[in-house]
């Protein structure tokens, strides 16, 4: 299969970065590397490429009634211009994707991953059979960006006219680029303040240049895929194909909060009895307590029998200690439990710690 | 593919297809990753290396790199008997990263099987087989 690549895949290459794949995407992994990359956005603020993930325009009378219908939230009374964190569910409970809803005043725009792209799309359109609605993939017209960090704001002030501090968390904007659309929001991956811009897709590489140059004297850097997933990890978001699939429920992920079980929406039955039966395995955030770093898939044990299984794990840079998420039975899910993790056929003691390992300072905002 | 770094490859070592290098001095060799293998793999955090007197064949495992992202086995590119190991990497695996044919070496096999060293490419085929993508 080809891949795909992003606009801006000469000016990464040109920048010195690492491609790799994901999600059928050629995308960088890492430019200068991924410890560097991920101070940098801890302590001052750097600029990612993730135009490799999708968006979806829904319009109609019914989009409201549709998108209550298709995800775990709520979207009844979303103020106009705010986003809002959401899992699509099949009807078993288990996970299509995750994604994040922007509402607008004529519209909604669903943001999905990458590698789930085209899948998201079928199952979105299958589930809109008797709605009056219009779905529209508008991957294309935007080019997504983040520049994420405490200096985020400060930064991106200097190339947006308007006042980026009247945008509070999980609030967007929407702005006029040489007559084009454009929308600016408070929101990210990384567990700082930051933005998300979906800028016109001629725009793409004047934005990113001008966002690096505007920061160039307060050390921002692009950042990689690399740096991307620590930073998410510290800040305990879940990636699809790690702490969710198809095989696990967001409440067993530990993502109930985005799931509003008094509406009705697909998988709200299935999650609702799982609620009542109880889940039979959690996500729970660990630290290694020996050497050893435990990575997804590692097998999570107790007295030598298996009980569970590492969705992520790695040495968080911020942290500097070994930690992981993985998924346990809910009564070894307390905080000071010890399970071994197998690494390489040994096993090493962890212990479960409170998340996220990193604590979000954006949601103060 | 490198972060604005030429990559280098020494003329006096041997390499392996997995991206080993070797030094030989008299009946030791010398073994460590080369700066291709560290440059791809990025930031090193964690070195694991054999005990000392362990019997290997060539092309067996003897320890684990791992960055951040990923763990990696580096394996034996001649068979033989551990005779040191690089204690330094356990407190500084950053040193892979920044001396790989140096400071960052990981193992001395000796005594070592010489017939080992057939299999293994000089400086320059190892170049090319990366450049071309034969190996990566």
């Amino acid at each position: 299969m080809d891949l795909k690549r992003t606009p801006l895949y000469e000016t990464h290459r040109a920048l010195g970065a690492k491609m790799v794949e994901f999600g059928g995407w050629e995308m960088p992994v890492q430019y200068k590397g991924i410890l560097d990359e991920h101070r940098v956005v801890r302590t001052a603020a750097g600029l990612f490429d993730i135009d490799h993930m999708g968006q979806v325009r829904v319009t109609g009378p019914e989009a409201l009634a549709y998108l209550n219908f298709l995800l775990s939230a709520n979207f009844t009374d979303m103020a106009i211009s705010t986003a809002k964190y959401a899992v699509m569910c099949y009807s078993d409970g288990t996970c299509v994707d995750d994604t994040f809803v922007y509402r607008f005043s004529d519209e909604w725009m669903v943001v999905i991953n990458a590698g789930n792209r085209d899948k998201d799309i079928v199952w979105m359109r299958a589930q809109s059979a008797g709605w009056n609605v219009t779905l529209e993939d508008v991957s294309d017209e935007f080019y997504m960006l983040a520049f994420q960090g405490p200096l985020a704001e400060e930064i991106l002030q200097k190339v947006e006219p308007f006042d980026l501090s009247a945008i509070r968390y999980h609030q967007a904007r929407e702005f006029q680029i040489d007559g084009q659309r454009g929308i600016l929001a408070r929101t990210g991956y990384t567990g700082e303040d930051g933005f998300e811009l979906f800028v016109p897709a001629s725009h793409g590489k004047h934005v990113w240049d001008a966002i690096l140059e505007a920061g160039k004297d307060k050390g921002v850097l692009p950042i990689g895929l690399g740096a991307r997933d620590s930073l998410r990890f510290e800040a305990r978001f879940a990636l699809y194909g790690h702490e969710i699939d198809a095989n696990t429920t967001p409440l067993e992920a530990g993502l109930g909060w985005a799931c509003d079980l008094n509406k009705n929406f697909i998988g709200r039955d299935a999650l609702l009895k799982q609620k009542l039966e109880g889940v039979k395995r959690k996500l729970v955030g660990f630290e290694m307590l020996e050497r050893g770093i435990a990575r997804g898939g590692y097998e999570i044990s107790v007295d030598g029998r298996s009980v569970g299984t590492v969705t992520s794990g790695m040495p968080a840079p911020t942290l500097e200690k070994n930690i992981g998420l993985g998924y346990v039975p809910p009564e070894l899910a307390k905080i000071g439990t010890e399970f071994d993790v197998i690494i390489r056929g040994k096993p090493a003691r962890a212990r479960v710690v409170k998340t996220p390992f990193y604590a979000n300072r954006a949601r103060g905002k | 593919m490198s972060s604005g770094k030429e990559i280098s490859y020494p003329t006096d070592l041997k390499y392996a297809a997995t991206h080993e290098w070797v030094r030989v001095e008299g009946d030791t060799a010398t073994v460590g990753i080369s700066d291709y293998a560290q440059d791809a793999l990025g930031d090193i955090v964690f070195v694991e290396l054999p005990v000392v007197g362990m019997e290997l064949r060539a092309k067996s495992g003897f320890g684990v790199v791992e960055s951040v992202k990923a763990a990696s086995d580096v394996f034996m590119p001649v068979g033989g008997s551990i005779s040191a190991t690089n204690d330094e990497l356990a407190n500084a695996p950053e040193t892979v990263n920044a001396d790989a044919f140096g400071a960052g070496w990981m193992i001395k096999i000796s005594p070592f099987n010489a017939d080992d060293l057939a299999k293994l490419m000089d400086a320059a085929t190892y170049k090319s087989k990366i450049e071309s993508g034969e190996i990566h």
